[in-house]
C-alpha cells in the first residue's frame, strides 16, 4: 500500500536525513521526500498499520531533524 | 514571506540594532569584562537561541554533527575566546544566510506552482434553479456545469448546450484557441475563452485530465535522477568522513606540538576545525539538484510536455537514436485526398464531383477524405442505385450517369482502360458511363512540422532517425523521403515493431539512449521497451499518459526537439551546480585548515554557495523555448 503526506521541513539535507529515517520505520518498505513539492511517499509493508507505522516514523524523524513535521 | 521567515528577519533586525548599539557603548564607555558579556549576550541569544536549542536536543538524540551544533560549538567557542563581537556577529550572519535561502527556495517553489497552476477551484452547478460554486471534486458523473468565459473547464464531458472557442494553452503551449461547438469533448484544464456553455460532466474530477496531469508532475520529483542518487551517496559517505576530518585537525597537530615541546596551540587548532566543519554542510549539493531537475520540468510542463521523472528528463540529453512510429506521429493519422489525376475530356472538379457522389452512401474513411476534399453539401437526390461491390468498390447512377468508382480490379471486371497510378497511398479509379475519368489518390498525409522536426533532431546530435510502419513500401519510402528520416522499416505487424526496437536497442552504445516516439495508440509494447517512451497528441488519451515516461500534450514533433534543449540545458545547470559547491568547498576546506579561512568565509562557503546553487537552478525554469 501507498500513501502521500505533506510534510515540513527547512533543508534539503535535513529532507534527506528524514527519508532515511523513514525508511528505516519497521513496517516501511520503501519511502521517497521531495524536498520541493514537500510530499513523502511511503510504501507500507503488507500488513503494516499506515498509522501506526506513521507515528513510530514521525518520531524517528523528530530523533534526526527535530524542526520538522509530518502532517498525518 | 511565511510566518517562521518573518519571525527570524524580526530577530534578525532586532539583533542587528542591539549588537551596533552594544559595540558604540563600548567603543564610548569602558566597561568590565562581565558587563561587556552580558551585553552581547542579549544578542546572541536573540538571534541564536533556536540554534542552540536544536543544538542541545540533536546532542539528546545523538545526532550531533548537523549544522546547528556546528554554530553553536563556533560561537560559544568565539565567545569563550574572548571575541564576543565575532561570535555574536557569526551567528547573525549565518541566520540571514539561513532566511535567505529559505526564501529562494519557496520563491522557486511558488513560480513552479504557478507554471502549473491548472488546479480549478471550482464548478458552477445548478442546484434548485440557482447556480452555486462547488468543490469540482464533489460532483457527480452526468452532472450539468456551467463553465463562464474567463473560468477554467474544472471536469472532463461533453457539451450540451452552446459553443464557445478555448485557451489550451496551460495544457499544450499551444496558444491557438481551440474551437469547442456543441456535442464536442472538452478537456478539463483549457480555459474558457468566448461563450458560456453546459457540459455534462464525464468523468470525475479525480479522473480528469486536470488531476492527471498534476498528479502526473508532482509526483515526477519522486523519481530521482542519477545525479541526484549520486549525490545522496555522496553525502553518504562525505559527511563523516568530513567530520572525523575535522577531529583530526583539532587533535593532531596540537599532540604533534606536545611531542615536539611546542606549544599545543589547542584553540587555533580547534577553531580552524569547526570552521572547518561549518564550510563542510553538503545542502547547497543535496538541494540544488532536485531543484534544477524541478525547474526543467516545470518549464516543459509550460509548454506542454510532461516528464514523468527527473531520470527521464536526465535520459533525453543523452539520447541518439529516436524511432518514430509513422501513422499519427509524423502523419497526420487521417486520410486526405492528396492527389487527382483527370483523364483527357474529364476537369479536376468533375472528376471528383463523379467520386464524392459515388461513394456518398459510405462511411468509411475513404470515402469520408473524398466528401471533405469535394467541400460541398452533396444532394442525395442526385443519386441512385448505390451498389457496394466487395472487394472492389461501389457502382452507382449519378446525374442519370452509371459511375463506378473503385480499385484497379473493379476496372479491370468492367473492362475500362485505365492509366495506373503509383502515387502511394489508396488510389480511387473513376469510370463515368463506361469511359475512364481519372483517379484520385488519397494518403495520410505528413504533418508540416515533420520536415523541420527531423531537421532540428540533427542539429540536437541524434544519430539516427528511423521510422516504423505497416504501411507499403512504396508508400513509406515516399513519406521518409518527403521527410528526412534516414532508416525507414516498412511492412510491420505491430509484434515486429518491438522486435526492430529491440534490435535497435543491442546494437546502440551502452551510454547511447534510443527513444520511441508514439502517439499511444497499440503501440504501448513499444513505449515501454524503448529507454525514453514519447507519447505525442495525447491531450485526452489516458492510454498513452500511462504508458509513456514523457508526454507530449499536442501532436507537434518539434516539441521533441525542445525537450531535448531543456533536458541539455538543465543538465548543464546541475554540473554548474556540482562542480561550483565541489570546487568552493574543497577550497575553502583546504584554507581552513591551514587557518587562512575564518568562520566568515566558512559561513559563505555553507549558505553563500547554496544560494548561489539555489539561484542557478531556478534558471532552468526560464529556459529560452523560443
Amino acid at each position: 500500500m501507498k500513501k502521500t503526506y505533506k510534510v515540513e521541513v527547512d533543508c534539503a539535507n535535513c529532507a534527506a536525513k528524514m527519508e532515511e529515517a523513514v525508511k528505516a520505520t519497521k513496517g516501511v518498505k520503501d519511502a521517497v521526500l521531495s524536498f520541493m513539492t514537500l510530499k513523502l511517499k511511503v510504501e507500507f509493508e503488507e500488513g503494516a498499520q499506515p498509522d501506526e507505522v506513521m507515528k513510530e516514523a514521525l518520531a524517528n524523524c523528530k530523533k534526526v531533524e527535530d524542526d520538522c513535521e509530518i502532517f498525518l | 514571506m511565511n510566518k517562521k521567515q518573518k519571525n527570524v528577519l524580526f530577530r534578525i533586525i532586532v539583533s542587528t540594532v542591539l549588537i551596533i548599539s552594544v559595540s558604540v557603548l563600548c567603543e564610548l564607555v569602558e566597561l568590565p569584562v562581565f558587563v561587556k558579556v552580558i551585553c552581547y549576550l542579549v544578542p546572541y541569544f536573540v538571534i541564536g537561541y533556536d540554534i542552540l536549542k536544536k543544538a542541545w536536543k540533536g546532542i539528546l538524540n545523538r545526532q550531533v554533527f548537523d549544522e546547528n551544533f556546528l554554530m553553536a560549538v563556533a560561537t560559544i567557542g568565539a565567545v569563550l575566546l574572548g571575541e564576543f563581537k565575532e561570535g555574536v556577529a557569526v551567528m547573525l550572519f549565518y541566520q540571514i544566510g539561513e532566511l535567505f535561502q529559505s526564501c529562494a527556495v519557496g520563491k522557486s517553489r511558488k513560480s513552479i506552482a504557478a507554471l502549473m497552476d491548472i488546479r480549478p477551484d471550482y464548478a458552477n452547478v445548478l442546484v434548485d434553479g440557482k447556480l452555486t460554486k462547488v468543490e469540482p471534486d464533489d460532483v457527480e458523473i452526468g452532472t450539468e456545469i456551467i463553465v463562464n468565459p474567463g473560468e477554467r473547464v474544472p471536469i472532463d464531458g461533453v457539451i450540451v448546450e452552446g459553443n464557445t472557442t478555448l485557451n489550451t494553452s496551460a495544457l499544450t503551449g499551444e496558444s491557438v484557441p481551440r474551437e469547442a461547438l456543441l456535442g464536442d469533448e472538452v478537456i478539463s484544464g483549457c480555459i474558457n475563452m468566448t461563450g458560456t456553455i453546459t457540459v455534462k460532466t464525464s468523468k470525475e474530477f479525480g479522473d480528469s485530465t486536470v488531476a492527471k496531469i498534476l498528479d502526473l508532475v508532482e509526483n515526477s520529483s519522486m523519481k530521482k535522477s542519477r545525479s541526484e542518487n549520486f549525490i545522496t551517496r555522496f553525502a553518504k559517505y562525505y559527511t563523516p568522513a568530513v567530520c572525523y576530518g575535522a577531529l583530526a585537525l583539532a587533535v593532531l597537530p596540537p599532540v604533534v606540538n606536545m611531542l615536539f615541546g611546542n606549544g599545543a596551540q589547542w584553540q587555533v587548532w580547534i577553531i580552524r576545525a569547526l570552521t572547518f566543519l561549518v564550510i563542510s554542510c553538503p545542502c547547497a549539493l543535496v538541494i540544488s539538484i532536485p531543484l534544477s531537475f524541478f525547474g526543467g520540468i516545470g518549464c516543459a510542463s509550460a509548454n506542454g510536455i510532461l516528464v514523468k521523472g527527473s531520470n527521464y528528463l536526465e535520459a533525453l540529453a543523452d539520447t541518439k537514436y529516436i524511432v518514430f512510429d509513422k501513422t499519427g506521429t509524423l502523419t497526420k493519422g487521417v486520410f486526405e485526398v492528396s492527389g487527382q489525376f483527370a483523364a483527357d475530356g474529364f476537369t479536376k472538379e468533375e472528376l471528383l464531383y463523379y467520386a464524392a457522389y459515388a461513394e456518398s452512401g459510405s462511411s468509411h474513411p475513404i470515402s469520408l477524405s473524398l466528401k471533405n476534399a469535394f467541400g460541398r453539401e452533396l444532394n442525395l437526390e442526385n443519386v441512385r442505385d448505390i451498389t457496394e461491390i466487395a472487394g472492389h468498390g461501389v457502382s452507382t447512377v449519378v446525374d442519370g450517369k452509371t459511375v463506378f468508382a473503385g480499385n484497379a480490379r473493379l476496372m479491370e471486371k468492367e473492362h475500362i482502360k485505365i492509366t495506373e497510378q503509383h502515387d502511394g497511398g489508396t488510389v480511387v479509379y473513376v469510370a463515368v458511363d463506361g469511359v475512364y475519368a481519372g483517379c484520385i489518390t488519397i494518403s495520410d498525409v505528413v504533418k508540416p512540422a515533420s520536415k523541420n522536426a527531423i531537421a532540428k533532431l540533427k542539429e540536437n546530435g541524434i544519430k539516427q532517425t528511423i521510422m516504423l510502419t505497416g504501411d507499403a513500401k512504396r508508400t513509406a519510402d515516399k513519406v521518409a523521403a518527403e521527410i528526412g528520416v534516414d532508416v525507414v522499416k516498412s511492412e510491420l505487424l505491430p509484434a515486429d515493431k518491438v522486435t526492430e526496437v529491440e534490435n535497435l536497442l543491442e546494437m546502440k552504445g551502452k551510454k547511447e539512449n534510443l527513444a520511441f516516439v508514439g502517439d499511444g495508440i497499440n503501440d504501448a509494447p513499444v513505449l515501454s521497451r524503448a529507454d525514453i517512451g514519447i507519447a505525442m497528441g495525447a491531450l485526452g488519451s489516458d492510454a498513452a499518459i500511462e504508458a509513456a515516461d514523457i508526454v507530449l500534450m499536442d501532436d507537434n514533433p518539434e516539441k521533441i526537439s525542445l525537450a531535448m534543449k531543456i533536458s541539455v540545458k538543465t543538465l548543464g545547470i546541475v554540473r554548474q551546480n556540482i562542480v561550483l559547491a565541489l570546487v568552493v568547498k574543497a577550497v575553502c576546506l583546504i584554507l581552513g585548515a591551514f587557518g587562512i579561512a575564518n568562520m566568515w568565509i566558512a559561513i559563505f562557503a555553507d549558505v553563500g554557495v547554496m544560494v548561489l546553487a539555489v539561484l542557478n537552478a531556478t534558471r532552468a525554469l526560464r529556459i529560452k523555448t523560443a
